[in-house]
């Protein structure tokens, strides 16, 4: 059953506040990941304190570096269902955890971070193993 | 909202994903709830087996690690008696 949504909407503003678009529907859903082209981040959010309480401010410190991708997207677990359910089957091939990332490449998924990932670790250290992914998938090269 | 949140009064693992082997050869990896007369309460389980035919407990954790937990029960006790050892999923070593 969804939180209230007072509650929840702190979190959402977090992760408007670092330019991710919120997801909030099926259809919007399809509409970024249905013919996905160059790079994009799904951030599956979460109510979870102290892994969303990581994963928000991880993402956040990752968004500043030189190397991003093109989009951030971000559906909200536990409360927006639809939306969660259909991003998931863009990346159907992994189990649901949230919060989770999902980097997606020209429609491929490039790197996932699960939940195990996140737990008990503090959003620096999260922070730059997404730099170190970001290095390496969404370097656009310059001609 | 942002910034570590810990559980004060629950235990140290609380939503922690661990795997937690069972003294009967089970192995299973789940969200830590909490501890209590009855056991370990694990959330969101998936149960790897060591019997044949089936993958060996280092390939399960190997396809855990990358793909996620495959949750099998939403929901299970082990005696703490039975709980031979529990590591963060994030912190096992596979060989």
């Amino acid at each position: 059953m969804p939180y209230n949504p007072a509650l929840v909407q702190p979190m959402r503003e977090e992760m408007v506040r670092m330019g991710a678009k919120e997801l909030l529907s099926g259809a919007e859903v399809d509409a970024v990941l249905g013919d996905q082209r160059g790079t994009t981040l799904v951030f599956v959010n979460s109510v979870c304190g102290c892994s969303a309480g990581s994963a928000r401010p991880a993402l956040a410190l990752a968004l500043k570096h030189a190397n991003v991708p093109q989009q951030t997207v971000t559906v909200f677990a536990g409360q927006d269902l639809e939306a969660t359910a259909r991003a998931r089957q863009y990346f159907s091939e992994y189990q649901p955890s949230s919060p989770s990332m999902a980097l997606f490449r020209d429609g491929e998924v490039v790197h996932m971070v699960h939940r195990h990932q996140i737990e008990g670790r503090p959003p620096q250290a999260i922070a730059a193993d997404l730099m170190t992914v970001f290095d390496k998938y969404c370097v656009t090269s310059s001609v | 909202m942002s910034g570590l949140v810990f559980h004060p009064g629950h235990h140290a693992l609380h939503g922690m994903t661990v795997v937690l082997e069972v003294s009967d050869g089970r192995t299973c990896v789940g969200r830590f709830d909490t501890e209590d007369e009855a056991g370990v309460h694990l959330l969101d389980v998936g149960i790897h087996r060591a019997e044949a035919g089936t993958a060996s407990r280092d390939d399960y954790l190997r396809q855990t690690l990358k793909f996620g937990v495959r949750r099998d029960v939403p929901h299970l006790v082990i005696p703490r008696a039975s709980v031979a050892r529990i590591t963060r999923l994030s912190e096992y070593r596979l060989d």
